[in-house]
């Protein structure tokens, strides 16, 4: 799927094949095609533009997410999902900082996007509980374990570039560095 | 098996890197063995987490490159609602314009005040006739001076008149309370020109409606009174007539009934469209069939055409109310109708003697 033309609203299905093939130039197109209208939404109703930026940036990673399992339905127009995104994330926000007044100024439809919104936030809390938990694990043990689970380097190479002097030393590393990470990951409430 | 060997053979199970037969041997030992499935699984999903976080970690950077890439400014200045110049006025003036619209108002009301605007009656001339001092003064002085020629005593002259109509045939007659009002004497003066002394005994300020009694000796029963009194309101565009002393014979005036409400909505009155004229107050207004619907009694100076008259329930209630010491008997009104079926010439004729100029003195 060539999504090379340059017409400056993306068709919703170029931007689904593209987020599926793992097109860099369909996920610029697309947040360029939305973002003021997350502005709008965010500055007409109490926020900054780095609270647009924030929460249009989760509104695009639960698009891609739901796109990347294959849920996403195109009957629904992308436009609207990504606003009835970012409004619920935006009210959950405002609510967070007691900064809701009971009413938001819509000037789009919207869907109910609850469950999305909702998964997105538990996985969110799992992430936030990985990265402290690499940020404890610290070095080498941390880059060992990216490379190798995140990054899919074998063994071989990551072998060489930490000067081990044989395999076997290299796994025994990684297996004690996995186990204190899970420690760490678990330890968190 | 050690703890570090058997992570080892999941993670190459899992990767697939292990032979058919070997993966066979795991299968066949996760089957049988519950506590490796579940270590399959936890080290399934825990690392499934790693790479998704790691995914999630990259996504992010990416979006971030996208966001440098975007004038921020540019569009948050557009999707800016900008209000309106007369809105940021408001704003950024709002007290200043506040104090000047209070002091405007104020001065605005001041001004009404002084001038009288305010003051409805401005617009209302009661219709009792003011006899007009420089007409009269020279007709006066020429009586005066004829009359000390002759050496006869002077009448006075008097202060103000109206027109006023029987009720019952033992005198008492019906006139505005505004014609009679601050009288030191009344007098009534029938069509032929006989004066009778007569005396307010009820007045009703609230409605406008006085009531006289003639206690002149010389007065004596006007016999059967020909008109009725209506009860219920009278319908809009009736005929209406009247029959009054806006000089010194009597004058027929007729017209519609236009409104069922009288000035700014005052419900007391009846709007017409009689031509009326100072001295018509206090006269009777009748509807075709020759029932005394209402009381002539003001007019509207800033239009042309439009008067009013009391409505004849007010009328009714005043003498209801009068007090039974000032009469000698209750009086009793006509029920019987002597002009339904007579035209207008001939209702007039019959109305005539009944029908009487007030003189105040």
């Amino acid at each position: 799927m060539s999504t090379e033309s340059k017409s400056s609203i993306p068709t919703d299905s170029e931007i689904v094949f593209g987020i599926l093939n793992n097109s860099e130039n369909a996920i610029k197109r697309l947040y360029v095609a939305y973002f003021p209208m997350v502005m709008q939404l965010i500055l007409n109703n109490n926020g900054t533009p780095d609270d647009a930026k924030d929460i249009y940036q989760e509104a695009i990673i639960v698009l891609y997410n739901k796109v990347k399992k294959g849920d996403f339905e195109l009957n629904s127009k992308l436009k609207t999902f990504i606003y009835s995104v970012c409004r619920r994330l935006w009210l959950k926000r405002l609510s967070q900082m007691n900064r809701y007044g009971g009413d938001i100024h819509d000037f789009n439809d919207y869907l109910p996007v609850e469950d999305e919104v909702e998964e997105q936030g538990e996985r969110d809390i799992q992430f936030t509980k990985m990265q402290s938990a690499l940020q404890m694990l610290g070095e080498p043990c941390k880059t060992i374990i990216e490379d190798f689970y995140i990054h899919n380097r074998s063994m071989q190479e990551i072998c060489e570039s930490f000067g081990y002097t044989n395999a076997d030393n290299a796994k025994t590393q990684k297996y004690k560095c996995l186990q204190r990470l899970k420690k760490l990951f678990f330890q968190q409430k | 098996m050690r703890d570090e060997q058997l992570i080892e053979a999941i993670e190459r199970y899992l990767s697939g890197e292990m032979n058919a037969d070997e993966r066979n041997a795991f299968e066949q030992l996760r089957r049988e063995n519950a506590e490796l499935d579940t270590r399959v699984i936890e080290h399934q999903q825990f690392t499934g987490l790693l790479k998704q976080y790691g995914e999630r970690v990259e996504l992010e950077r990416r979006l971030n490159a996208i966001h440098q890439e975007i004038d921020v400014h540019a569009i948050a200045e557009e999707v800016t609602v900008h209000p309106s110049w007369i809105v940021q006025l408001w704003r950024d003036h709002h007290s200043k314009i506040s104090v000047a619209a209070s002091i405007a108002i104020f001065a605005v009301l001041a001004t009404l005040f002084f001038t009288g605007y305010l003051n409805n009656n401005n617009s209302y001339t009661e219709l009792s006739r003011e006899v007009g001092r420089l007409n009269r003064s020279t007709t006066d002085m020429k009586k005066d001076i004829n009359a000390i020629k002759k050496g006869r005593v002077i009448a006075a002259p008097d202060k103000s008149r109206g027109t006023g109509f029987a009720i019952t045939s033992n005198g008492l007659i019906a006139t505005s309370f505004h014609v009679v009002n601050g009288a030191d004497s009344i007098y009534i003066q029938d069509v032929s020109g006989r004066s009778f002394k007569a005396k307010a005994i009820y007045n009703d300020p609230q409605s406008d409606v006085s009531i006289l009694k003639v206690i002149d000796t010389t007065f004596r029963s006007l016999g059967q009174i020909p008109y009725t009194f209506k009860h219920s309101e009278s319908d809009l565009a009736e005929n209406v007539f009247t029959f009054g002393f806006p000089q010194d014979s009597p004058v027929y005036g007729d017209g519609r009934l236009t409104s069922a409400s009288g000035l700014n909505g005052d419900t007391l009155d009846y709007e017409i469209s009689v031509p009326i004229n100072p001295g018509n107050s206090g006269g009777p207004l009748l509807d075709s069939k020759g029932n005394i619907i209402g009381i002539v009694r003001a007019k509207e100076t800033r239009l042309e055409g439009v008067h009013f008259a009391l409505k004849s329930g007010y009328l009714l209630n005043a003498i209801k109310n009068i007090p039974e010491d000032s009469l000698t008997k209750v009086p009793v009104l006509n029920t019987e109708n002597a002009l339904a079926k007579l035209t207008r010439q001939q209702q007039v004729k019959k109305i005539k003697p009944y029908v009487f100029m007030v003189k105040v003195y």
